[in-house]
């Protein structure tokens, strides 16, 4: 786990910040079947995004399986300034999780 | 029945908690367990009434949903949507003809915009709905999105 499976950007303008996050999962449905075994493919998808600006919680994004792989999320909020921490954490219906912060542009 | 009402309550008592303004999350962090049943449900009532204590929605022009008019790719189908209403504190998007129709629900903090964007699934042509619910009430908004290749399963 070198590199985070999150890459965020979050950039102040005005008064309102917008994040963009990227999240590297496959976010398999659990209805796939595996072409040679012809068996299902188990759900492995992530359930929650915690997206916090400094250690407070703005958005709290619950998934089902019906977000694409490689999910991306998008929010703007007010009352930050540049140089505050936003940070972005999710975690999956096996547990695993992730996280990362960046610094307001 | 019972369960139906047991959620409207729980939800009742979570936005006078958010009213009252103490302690901004706590409410809902008690409550943010992941809501499998809503993710599950096979009909959109049954998602709505799990998710937010009723199936009935009020349409709003307030809510706007950016989303193709055709999308090639029903497995990233990217969503927007945006709305003008105060004091949203859930925003949900439903695709109406999948499985499980609930895709997601972000729940808002006050300071977060109206805003949320993301990519969804779609198995087949159907409506994008989105759901907003804001001061207690629930809203929505329906967009139809014609899927040429579906992206749930196959």
């Amino acid at each position: 786990m070198a590199k985070s499976s999150i890459r965020a950007r979050a950039r102040l303008k005005g008064d309102t910040t917008t994040v963009k996050a990227l999240i590297t999962h496959k976010m398999e449905t659990g209805l796939r079947k595996d072409k040679k075994t012809g068996k299902l493919i188990p759900a492995h998808f992530i359930q929650e995004v915690t997206c916090q600006h400094n250690g407070n919680t703005v958005v709290l994004a619950q998934w089902g399986p019906a977000i694409s792989k490689n999910p991306y999320l998008s929010f703007q909020f007010t009352g930050a300034a540049a140089g505050d921490t936003v940070s972005i954490s999710w975690v999956d219906n096996k547990g695993e999780k992730d996280s990362t912060s960046t610094k307001i542009k | 029945m019972q369960r139906r009402s047991f959620l409207q309550g729980t939800l009742a008592g979570s936005a006078v908690a958010v009213a009252i303004g103490a302690g901004l999350l706590h409410p809902r962090q008690v409550l943010a367990a992941w809501p499998k049943s809503a993710f599950e449900a096979k009909s959109v009532q049954d998602a709505m009434a799990s998710m937010y204590g009723t199936a009935e929605s009020t349409p709003s022009g307030d809510i706007t949903i950016k989303a193709p008019d055709i999308a090639e790719n029903g497995a990233v189908v990217p969503v927007s949507i945006t709305t003008t209403l105060p004091d949203v504190t859930d925003i949900g998007i439903i695709a109406e003809k999948n499985g499980t129709p609930l895709s997601a629900n972000f729940k808002m903090a006050a300071n977060a915009k109206g805003y949320v964007s993301t990519r969804i699934k779609m198995g087949k042509t159907s409506s994008i709905i989105a759901i907003v619910v804001a001061g207690g009430k629930t809203y929505s908004a329906r967009k139809e999105v014609k899927v040429t290749i579906g992206g749930c399963g196959g």
